[in-house]
């Protein structure tokens, strides 16, 4: 089974701690995969981690945000000519070895994206604290309706891409809380998606970027960019190929 | 109480801005991230210009008795500070980046420079 070129994008904000674990866990799930770790203008030492284990490192000047910094590594992605970019945060929130699963999909060229959820299965035992919960129900729920399409998982950042993918987030992706809008911005543009059952592990070190405050800032700034993104104009398929 | 023409105005005010600000959002001439206060000024102003009585009690409140739509002003011109002040820390945080992007380059180019003068013919 030949799937081409593969990429592993890992986004890392101040995560020297984790970043090893995420580097060999990738690592031992394939050695084939190049693995780059686009550093967010941290402060600590994630770049020069990230190198002494081997990775290819880019080092934003400052803090974009998660949004800039993914598509930093889809933009990586593309112009490397990769044939597939899968993504994982560099907290280690997200196994590898969920890779397996998530890969599936785009290797049988049943999807185009594929989003590791953790609600897919109704079984599934995931409970996360009762604020984020409320937000990644709200979402799923409108994004369901927009999307006409069952969605469960808004808020995962754990993907697999192949390359129709890898060029559309190139293109174009969200900045705040980027993976709720992205999935209105596939349905527009026709593409794929599909959800498989992955489990999340605990944050191993840092905080997470979103607190409480900020959280219904969020759900404001993320509902009316999902309102329009599904009244906004895309280029065509012709202008798609013509641009970048 | 509000001249009626007065509480007309300001309504059809507050939705042409509104109507603008979609629309410039639409056509992604204006990011969410800066048009939320954008859109709150426009709903804050459209609601006090069509809600008659809470314009009054409000300028009840603050005992302007005699010309309650002083009280849209007032709000309006609030609002336009408090959108003027967002932008003033968005202008810095963009001098600092761009501060930043250019010692960058600069930094990125001597070493391009220094690599290719290392290079052999």
């Amino acid at each position: 089974m030949s799937r081409g070129r593969v990429v592993a994008i890992v986004p890392a904000f101040n995560e020297e701690g984790a970043l090893p674990g995420v580097i060999n866990g990738i690592r031992s799930f394939d050695p084939t995969f190049d693995i780059v770790v686009v550093d967010d203008g941290s402060t600590d030492r994630t770049a020069a981690v990230a190198r002494e284990n081997g990775a290819a490192v880019v080092t934003l000047p400052y803090n974009l945000g998660i949004g800039g910094a993914v598509q930093t590594g889809f933009v990586y992605a593309y112009e490397g000519g990769y044939d597939v970019a899968v993504r994982l945060d560099g907290d280690g929130q997200h196994d590898p070895a969920d890779l397996e699963a998530l890969l599936g999909p785009i290797d049988a060229d049943g999807a185009d994206i594929v989003t590791g959820s953790r609600f897919a299965d109704a079984d599934c035992t995931y409970r996360p604290p009762l604020a984020r919960r409320i937000g990644i129900v709200w979402f799923a729920k409108l994004v369901s309706a927009l999307t006409r399409q069952r969605v469960t998982d808004t808020t995962s950042g754990f993907q697999a891409l192949n390359r129709k993918g890898i060029a559309l987030f190139a293109r174009d992706y969200p900045s705040d809380y980027p993976e709720v809008e992205a999935t209105v911005l596939v349905h527009k543009h026709g593409l794929r998606l599909v959800e498989v059952q992955v489990q999340m592990r605990e944050r191993e070190h840092g905080t997470s970027s979103i607190t409480f405050v900020r959280s219904i800032y969020y759900v404001l700034k993320v509902t009316l960019a999902l309102l329009v993104a599904m009244v906004r104009k895309y280029p065509t398929a012709a202008e798609e190929r013509s641009g970048r | 109480m509000t001249p009626v023409p007065v509480s007309i105005a300001a309504a059809i005010a507050s939705v042409l801005l509104l109507l603008v600000v979609l629309e410039l959002i639409r056509g992604r001439r204006l990011k969410e991230r800066y048009a939320l206060l954008w859109l709150a000024t426009g709903i804050v102003l459209l609601v006090l210009s069509v809600w008659r009585g809470g314009l009054h009690t409000l300028a009840g409140w603050l005992g302007v008795s005699t010309y309650p739509p002083a009280i849209l002003f007032a709000v309006a011109i609030l609002f336009v500070i408090i959108v003027l002040l967002h932008y003033s820390t968005v202008l810095s945080q963009l001098d600092d980046q761009n501060t930043l992007l250019a010692q960058r380059l600069a930094l990125l180019e001597a070493r391009v420079d220094a690599v290719r003068e290392a290079e052999p013919e």
